[in-house]
């Protein structure tokens, strides 16, 4: 039945005449045809020009913001965003009433016209999506904003874009926190750092004093929580990202690392170390209460919640060699779910719940992959010489990583960067960043 | 079956299961003699060795996702302890180090289970616990920066130092 749901969808996109309704976009599989879309530039009156020339600095905010949007559109690999020379309607008049005849001529299927205007100090935009082939309109919003938010308003309009054409919600209005690398790999030198999901905005959070590994993002707030040497005592901490105030989480008298946020944000999932072995603990960052949760003579760490928080996810060496297992979140019902060849690390819950993404290590190659809750249905995504440690984008659709080049003998040639790849396998794609990057994670939508 | 076929049999039988666990063994024993400094996948050279004192090595190696001692590892373990024992005022760190070919996290604690090892044969040789702290480093402090067996042989380590 479904597949033929999406054979119908398919048919509708190739072969659809006029009489025929709205357009979507198929998501089940990767860039099977990316849908042709047309991002006319935003209209801007002569008086906001001038006004976003005095703010900004920015000559053609309303052409900047249709850039946004175009490169947001391009990176999800499902729509391909058509050259502006083709476009023969102008701005003002396409937003009011495209002439669509126009539009399907060179090919585009879906088109996005709007307007921004400055208004009492504020960014005023409006936009409307457009069916091309069916000849109206699909979606038409207004919002305002501050004006330095400019990028974030191409964000959020391709959100709605997005999940209007998907029936998904986007992820393009979030950010990414990442560990910033520098210097040879004997003498590492790592900030935190953050940026925007496209590349724009980046942030260092911390000065390379000291080493710094593994930020996760609250997914309810701009709180993140990482592992820092600082003192060179190797403690799990709390930043607050909008004040810059850092603590250290829970009163522990050895390493604690490998944190994460529990879904609701009320908690940190994290691994204490002590005399060998480590265990997971939680620690409820209001009143902090430190609850154990697992207690076994072997490493259990890198753990994480299910979306509805009654499940955790972690990796064990118990059977022998580092693999997957899910318990729930009192620590009882311990299963190990990874039983394919070679060592399983680094699980990652899908905000969907329905997927476990994973660090797989087999003869001598790193692959990312993803299996369902139950361990069946393992699907690897992409093999490399190293890469680890999957991070979810808020809507379960993509995957960041990142992976390190193999170094001479003399360490030469060595790099880290971030990756992202789509559930599907599809649509692998550099990830690019100021520095050398690892350590990803990312953030919730900021919007909505 | 005469007694030779038997014997035979028997002896391909013995033989196949001495293949069989050779198999399932450490698949690193091809590498084993990278310029003779490698044996059963644990660095046995000198190369980043530094001195604790004289004659006292302050390192000692492991194998891949292992933190057991070798009986080099006690040996050069028993001479910081002799050293220690002489030098009560003296206490130290145990860093722990793991190979870059491992999750980051999972690292971090072989490096703190590493360190733990050392640290536990110490204690059996008279040095007092309170003398010792421990650091995992994971694989974020590599001594050797290249990407092949000899290089992350002599990162699996643990190195002993005075702390003050």
């Amino acid at each position: 039945m479904n597949k033929l749901k999406i054979l119908i969808i398919l048919l509708l996109l190739f072969y659809s005449n006029k009489s025929f309704a709205l357009i979507e976009v198929d998501i089940t599989r990767g860039n099977l045809k990316p849908l042709p879309i047309a991002v006319s530039p935003l209209f801007q009156d002569s008086k906001s020009k001038k006004n976003f020339k005095k703010e900004l600095n920015i000559e053609d905010l309303g052409s900047e913001i249709s850039k946004v949007i175009e490169n947001n559109l391009k990176t999800s690999g499902l729509f391909n965003p058509l050259s502006k020379d083709a476009f023969l309607q102008k701005p003002d008049i396409a937003h009011l009433k495209p002439r669509f005849e126009d539009w399907a001529l060179i090919k585009s299927q879906a088109l996005i016209t709007g307007k921004v205007l400055i208004e009492k100090e504020k960014l005023k935009v409006e936009f409307r999506l457009w069916d091309v082939l069916a000849g109206r309109e699909m979606l038409a919003l207004a919002f305002t904003t501050v004006p330095s938010n400019w990028r974030r308003v191409g964000h959020i309009i391709t959100d709605k874009v997005y999940e209007r054409l998907t029936g998904e919600k986007g992820y393009f209005d979030t950010r990414i926190i990442y560990v910033s690398e520098e210097g040879p790999k004997t003498q590492r030198i790592k900030k935190l750092a953050i940026m925007d999901q496209d590349g724009f905005n980046t942030k260092y959070l911390t000065l390379g004093n000291e080493l710094v590994l593994t930020p996760r993002f609250n997914p309810t707030n701009q709180m993140v929580t990482y592992l820092s040497y600082f003192k060179n005592l190797p403690r799990v901490y709390l930043l607050d990202i909008e004040t810059g105030i850092q603590e250290v989480v829970g009163d522990f008298p050895g390493m604690t690392f490998a944190p994460r946020f529990s879904p609701d944000g009320k908690k940190i999932i994290m691994s204490f170390a002590k005399d060998g072995n480590s265990d997971i603990f939680t620690m409820d960052i209001e009143n902090r209460i430190v609850e154990r949760i697992t207690n076994h003579p072997s490493i259990d760490t890198s753990p994480s919640f299910s979306p509805d928080g009654k499940y955790i996810t972690f990796n064990s060496d118990r059977s022998g060699y580092q693999q997957i297992y899910i318990m729930k979140s009192d620590g009882s019902n311990v299963k190990r779910i990874s039983f394919g060849k070679g060592l399983y690390g680094t699980p990652a819950w899908s905000p969907r719940g329905d997927l476990i993404a994973f660090t797989k290590l087999h003869k001598g190659k790193f692959y990312i992959g993803v299996m369902r809750t139950d361990g069946k249905g393992e699907r690897l995504l992409t093999e490399n010489y190293y890469q680890e440690a999957p991070s979810w984008s808020p809507n379960g659709r993509v995957l960041i990583f990142y992976r390190e080049t193999k170094s001479n003998d003399k360490g030469e040639g060595f790099s880290a960067k971030l990756w992202s790849i789509d559930l599907t396998g599809y649509n692998e794609r550099l990830v690019e960043t100021e520095t050398d990057a690892s350590d990803p994670s990312w953030s919730s939508l900021l919007s909505n | 079956m005469s007694l030779r076929k038997i014997l035979r049999n028997t002896f391909l039988v013995i033989l196949l299961s001495m293949v069989v666990s050779a198999c399932a063994t450490k698949k690193t024993t091809t590498s084993s003699s990278i310029d003779g400094q490698i044996q059963g996948d644990v660095y046995i050279g000198s190369d980043t060795v530094k001195e604790l004192a004289k004659g006292v090595p302050d390192r000692v190696f492991f194998a891949t996702n292992e933190s057991i001692l070798t009986t080099k590892s006690r040996d050069t373990l028993r001479k910081q302890a002799a050293w220690l024992r002489d030098n009560s005022n003296i206490n130290i760190v145990i860093e722990g180090h793991a190979d870059e070919r491992g999750t980051r996290e999972y690292n971090l604690a072989l490096g703190e289970r590493r360190a733990n090892s050392a640290k536990d044969y110490l204690i059996t040789y008279g040095i007092s616990a309170d003398r010792i702290s421990i650091i995992s480093y994971g694989k974020e402090r590599p001594v050797d920066s290249g990407s092949n067996p000899l290089s992350w042989s002599k990162n699996r380590r643990s190195v002993t130092v005075k702390a003050n």
